[in-house]
């Protein structure tokens, strides 16, 4: 299985080796403390790219296998790998480290070392847990990650800190065990089955094959203990409330690496283990799931609206986005499956560049109130104006990134569930009103606070980040194809293992058509005919 | 053949000047940003004209002209290309906007000359060109979302250019966020069609479409239910009826903005958007009374708020409203080429309109308010004469632009084979208001006494540059109606005979659906001519007696009928109403309930009430740790007896 190819080991331990290095750097030089990082997470980026070169688009399996036995006696080996769905989110994870480094360039003074060393060890366990195979080993991953987090919050955040890290630790555990008492069970199954193994590629054939036998309500049982490992993490309503919290009171690079990868944990997570592991339960709950996710979209769009902190908004933004992302997983089609994978992605960068600007208004201004701010686009034109484009990027406008994945799922959901495709696409108007809303109240109308008048624009520095995040934004919103088509076999695969629910060709045109067909619009009950005749 | 092989160098000008414009601008000389903004904008229209040229010597068959570049999305079988489009629909679009649009670029030098940000201005301007050609070269629904998205965009930062204003700031919100409450039924629509179709191009739509039977006006079918999903974004973007609230405040933007974005073009896209989907319409013919009804009653009701408000801008932001009434109108009887030829004359002297108030508003240093102006028409004669010109046109006077397509679209509403009395009558009443708030307006600015302190407004004429396109804007006001002149005398309506290719279909099916439908006579036709200018006359006459024969009767009149004038004034208090039944709850809501109750109250209350009742109980089961031997034999003894009693509970 493995052949000799050590290109992930390579990207998942060299931010380890990174901060090792980094320990050995006196504290007090805190220029080169900061050089240092930023060197390393950018050949880590590098390095991550060349993925993409050896990447087969044909394939619809693992690539770069590793796989070689780790602790023996316990059957847990280390097997790493990418398909089309982790592959981008590395390449995310990658990309974005180096950014939030720079952003934190000069707005952390304590514990300098440390704050950077934790930012490596956390890309380290990101990376790790997109590409761990073997269930043990992705928990252990899983979990490291989860400590730099705790520490980012608790020690380098503002406000109620302790209170946020250890809301968002708690939570995060509780899904954490949840899920460790499934990985256990379907260790215990496969023992069963004469096979012991972590192996998720062998745990999923096993299951399909028949080898393990699963009764229905194990498997919502096992099922429920992952999947709310993973909403808790995404989060879907209503376990959302530790993430605006997290996010307000983390330093700028925890909210950065936090909404841009730590909540697509969650939905890979679903897209790796519910899916291919619990295929019947999947679709069972998939009604409830994409419930909550519409819900999810639209309540935390309202609530975002009135918010009284831009970063608070912010964040609550990100829970109603990643509505979209769960509701594109969940209806089982291809067009919406790779419309989650790329708004998982776009999120990422958007959202990201979101509050890296958040991160540099309160560089300058120590407050992320609203009543503080306004009229910061006559001081900070250019800051502002990178503001918008994220804004823009984030509500979704054709040619930027965010609208590619939000229309492939809800073109996707609209085949076979009319009415969520509506219902989510309530959140576009949404996000419109609040994002620009914010603007507003951020950078338009006159300067009512003396303080923002004579505010310093953009430095080069921050305008290096933020002009990054646009281009990526706006090769994304333009080559969407690109990436699209790495995904195509990976999500082709996936759903032909959970199974389709209805066929989709049979739904084209119907020129004579007959079968009439109740739909479910806002307007008015309508009689189509479009189903053609067998 | 170069600019038909390169189609994307039309969309490629104006987004590369808008880019240089935004990025370079910065610290130029204004000289260099009109070099590189304006320049390329009349690049732009260059390469239209040869792209016209190239395109008549095309045969039948090769149109639609289709220029594929790249796929821009795919994924399972979804997939939109990159892909333009040029038929006759779009010839007319594209001069159009290239022509007006490369006007009030030159105007704009004169008119923005000493605003703070005008790189930014014209980046954005340049900006919405691209977008808005993007919307009418494109060969695909989304595509032209694309475009309609983005000019959507160009719109909200130009209506808030001036963004230290708060109600400028307030204004392009309204305009983004109710033109995307449209672009949702937009946006539903095209996933309908996809689904219906199997595509979203249009070639592949239309073929699709026509094959499919029309649908009846009580059983709606999918076509239907598509046409309406599409019409709430034409509805939502043409500002028309119950959407139509954010133009007025669109106003807001400098004058150059309100006449290219808010008159022009941008507005237009909703009937441009109706006239492309024409096929699909003409199979859905409850669509097709949706969308003459929803025109007629606009054109009515905006023109009656016009005759009520004081501030220049205002009467031409619902004048514009109600002008694209009679373009809905004209679709939704099927004399689509009607609308487009009103689109078109609309676009010279509307956009004349705006740019003529502009040179009033610069002349007056930035006074709005008719009230305060009077006597102008000596002060500033070329203002003066390019807008009577214009309102003459816009009034419906023999001969000039507006008259012949006014006309023609009274006439289909009269006697088309989709013809509706109540739909004409709707129309006329329009003209007539029309007329009036035209020519109270232009008596209002220009003649009677000056009502302003002429010791502190210096009142002075544009400079050429600004009164060049006037000039030139007056010129076609008049002349642009010409292509139908000879149907006066039994001849051929060019106009109609170019488009006819794009609409043939429908209206091939709108003759075998109205069997018993028969051309009517030629002498109809100049008898609804006559009686359409009869009316028009009257509206100048009464307008002519109220603000020049008896100038104080308007405020009598206003006194005797106080609530009606009141409610003119107030715009029927449609803000307030909106305010009041959705903005104002929705938000209360929000914060008051879901905010502070649910999340913060329900969902956090109960974690951080869950988080507490654990520690509580780890004190509590601390106290079980005592160190009591006794006690812990007690535990044990419980414990074996729970899972005794569990397991045979389980083996049961």
């Amino acid at each position: 299985m493995a052949d000799h190819n050590y290109l992930l080991t390579v990207i998942t331990f060299f931010p380890l080796m990174g901060t090792f290095t980094l320990l050995l750097l006196s504290g007090d030089d805190h220029v080169w403390i900061r050089r240092f990082t930023l060197f390393a997470s950018v050949i880590e980026f590098i390095m991550s790219l060349f993925l993409l070169r050896g990447f087969s688009l044909a394939d619809g399996g693992y690539q770069f296998e590793e796989f070689y036995a780790w602790i023996p006696s316990l059957h847990i080996h280390y097997h790493m790998g990418v398909d089309g769905i982790s592959l981008f989110l590395i390449l995310l994870t990658t990309f974005l480290t180096p950014l939030a480094i720079l952003c934190s360039w000069n707005s952390i003074h304590e514990h300098v070392k440390e704050f950077f060393a934790m930012l490596l060890v956390l890309e380290m366990g990101m990376v790790g847990v997109f590409c761990a195979l073997d269930l043990f080993l992705f928990f252990v991953f899983w979990e490291v990650m989860l400590i730099p987090m705790y520490f980012l919050i608790g020690i380098w955040g503002h406000g109620r800190k302790v209170y946020a890290a250890l809301k968002f630790i708690l939570y995060t555990m509780l899904g954490s065990i949840l899920m460790l008492v499934g990985i256990l069970w379907l260790f215990h199954l496969s023992g069963v089955a004469g096979n012991p193994t972590f192996d998720l590629p062998t745990i999923v054939s096993m299951l399909h094959n028949g080898q393990i036998s699963l009764p229905w309500h194990s498997e919502i049982l096992l099922f429920l203990a992952f999947i709310l490992a993973f909403a808790i993490k995404v989060p879907v309503f209503p376990l959302h409330t530790w993430l605006p919290d997290a996010h307000t009171e983390a330093p700028t690079a925890g909210s950065v690496i936090l909404a841009g990868v730590l909540l697509k944990m969650g939905t890979y997570g679903m897209l790796r283990f519910c899916l291919p592991l619990f295929p019947e339960a999947s679709h069972r709950a998939a009604p409830m799931i994409a419930v909550l996710a519409i819900i999810g979209i639209i309540y935390a769009a309202l609530v975002a609206m009135v918010q009284t902190n831009l970063k608070r908004l912010v964040a609550y933004t990100s829970v109603s986005h990643l509505g979209f992302v769960v509701l594109g997983i969940f209806v089982f089609n291809p067009t919406a499956m790779e419309g989650a994978i790329y708004q998982m992605l776009n999120h990422g960068v958007s959202t990201g560049m979101l509050f890296l600007v958040c991160g540099m208004i309160y560089d300058r201004r120590h407050t992320y109130e609203f009543s503080e701010l306004g009229g910061l686009a006559k001081s900070m034109p250019v800051l502002c104006a990178f503001f918008l484009f994220a804004c823009l990027s984030s509500l979704a406008l054709p040619l930027l990134n965010g609208f590619i994945g939000e229309f492939m799922i809800l073109i996707g959901t609209f085949e076979h569930h009319e009415a969520w495709a509506i219902w989510a696409a309530t959140g576009a108007i949404l996000s419109a009103v609040y994002l620009l809303w914010a603007y507003q109240r951020t950078a338009l109308e006159k300067i009512t606070v003396a303080k923002n008048e004579n505010l310093p624009d953009a430095t080069p520095r921050e305008r290096l980040i933020l002009i990054t995040a646009s281009v990526v934004i706006v090769f994304m919103g333009v080559a969407s194809p690109l990436f699209t088509h790495r995904m195509d076999a990976t999500t082709h695969a996936l759903l032909q293992q959970v199974g389709n629910p209805a066929s989709y060709t049979a739904r084209h045109v119907a020129p004579q058509a007959a079968q009439p067909m109740q739909h479910d619009l806002a307007l008015r009950s309508v009689t189509l005919e479009r189903r053609a005749q067998p | 053949m170069f600019i038909l092989n390169h189609l994307w160098i039309i969309l490629a000008l104006p987004l590369a000047g808008s880019m240089l414009t935004l990025l370079a601008g910065r610290h130029w000389a204004q000289k260099y940003v009109n070099l590189s903004s304006v320049g390329f904008v009349v690049l732009a229209f260059l390469s239209y004209c040869e792209l016209a040229r190239e395109f008549f010597n095309l045969s039948a068959a090769q149109i639609p002209w289709i220029g594929n570049y790249f796929t821009w999305m795919t994924a399972g079988n979804f997939r939109v290309d990159f892909a333009l489009q040029v038929d006759q629909l779009t010839i007319v679009m594209l001069g159009v906007v290239t022509f007006v649009g490369m006007l009030i670029h030159i105007y704009s030098v004169g008119y923005m000359a000493h605003e703070e940000g005008y790189y930014r201005f014209f980046a954005e301007m340049n900006l919405f060109m691209f977008f808005m050609l993007t919307l009418v070269m494109a060969a695909n629904l989304v595509l032209m979302f694309v475009g309609w998205e983005g000019v959507g965009l160009c719109s909200y930062l130009l209506i808030s250019f001036f963004f230290q204003k708060k109600s400028a700031a307030d204004a392009g919100k309204k305009a983004f966020i109710t033109t995307r409450i449209g672009d949702f039924g937009f946006t539903i629509g095209i996933l309908m069609a996809f689904w219906t179709f199997g595509s979203i191009d249009y070639k592949t739509m239309f073929a699709a479409a026509a094959n499919m039977p029309v649908e009846g006006m009580h059983q709606w079918g999918v076509l239907t239910s598509i046409c309406l999903l599409l019409l709430a974004g034409a509805v939502g973007k043409s500002a028309q009826l119950p959407l139509y609230v954010w133009l007025p405040d669109a106003m807001e933007g400098p004058t150059p903005v309100s006449a290219l974005i808010h008159a022009a073009t941008m507005v237009t896209a909703g009937v441009y958007m109706v006239a492309r989907m024409n096929v699909l319409f003409s199979h859905a013919p409850a669509a097709m009374l949706a969308v003459a009804v929803i025109g007629g009653a606009t054109a009515l009701y905006a023109a009656t708020i016009g005759l009520a408000q004081n501030d220049i801008k205002k009467v031409l932001a619902y004048s514009t409203i109600s002008q694209l009434g009679y373009m809905f109108l004209a679709c939704g009887v099927g004399a689509y080429a009607a609308g487009i030829f009103h689109l078109m004359t609309h676009a010279f002297f509307k956009a004349l309109l705006f740019l003529a108030a502009g040179s009033v508003i610069h002349a007056m240093g930035g006074q709005q308010d008719m009230q305060h102006m009077g006597g102008l028409r000596k002060k500033i004669p070329w203002t003066f004469g390019t807008m009577l010109v214009a309102t003459l046109a816009i009034s419906g006077a023999p001969l000039f632009a507006g008259f012949f397509s006014k006309d023609e679209i009274l006439f289909d509403a009269y006697a088309g084979p989709n013809a509706n009395m109540v739909l004409y009558v709707v129309g006329i009443s329009a003209a007539l208001l029309t007329a009036c708030y035209m020519f109270r307006l232009i008596f209002l600015t220009f003649y009677g006494k000056p009502r302003y302190d002429e010791h502190h407004v210096h009142v002075h004429e544009s400079p050429k540059v600004m009164l060049a396109p006037l000039v030139i804007l007056a010129i076609l006001s008049v002349i642009g109606g010409w292509f139908v002149l000879p149907t006066y005398w039994g001849g051929k309506d060019y106009f109609q005979g170019f488009l006819d290719p794009v609409f043939a279909s429908s209206t091939a099916l709108a003759a075998k659906m109205h069997p018993a439908w028969t051309e009517p006579p030629h002498s109809l036709e100049l008898t609804m001519a006559a009686i359409a200018v009869g009316v028009a006359f009257v509206g100048f006459l009464i307008a002519w007696y109220l603000y020049i024969r008896k100038p104080a009767l308007p405020n009598k009149v206003a006194n005797a009928f106080g609530p009606v004038y009141k409610l003119l004034l107030n715009k029927y208090y449609v803000d307030e109403l909106y305010g009041a039944i959705i903005i104002g709850p929705l938000i209360w809501i929000s914060r008051n309930v879901l905010w502070k109750v649910i999340d913060v109250g329900l969902i956090d209350g109960t974690v951080n009430g869950l988080a507490f009742l654990s520690r509580e109980s780890g004190v509590g089961l601390r106290r079980m740790q005592s160190g009591n031997t006794r006690s812990y034999a007690a535990w044990v003894v419980i414990g074996a007896v729970a899972v005794t009693v569990f397991f045979v509970w389980m083996v049961r």
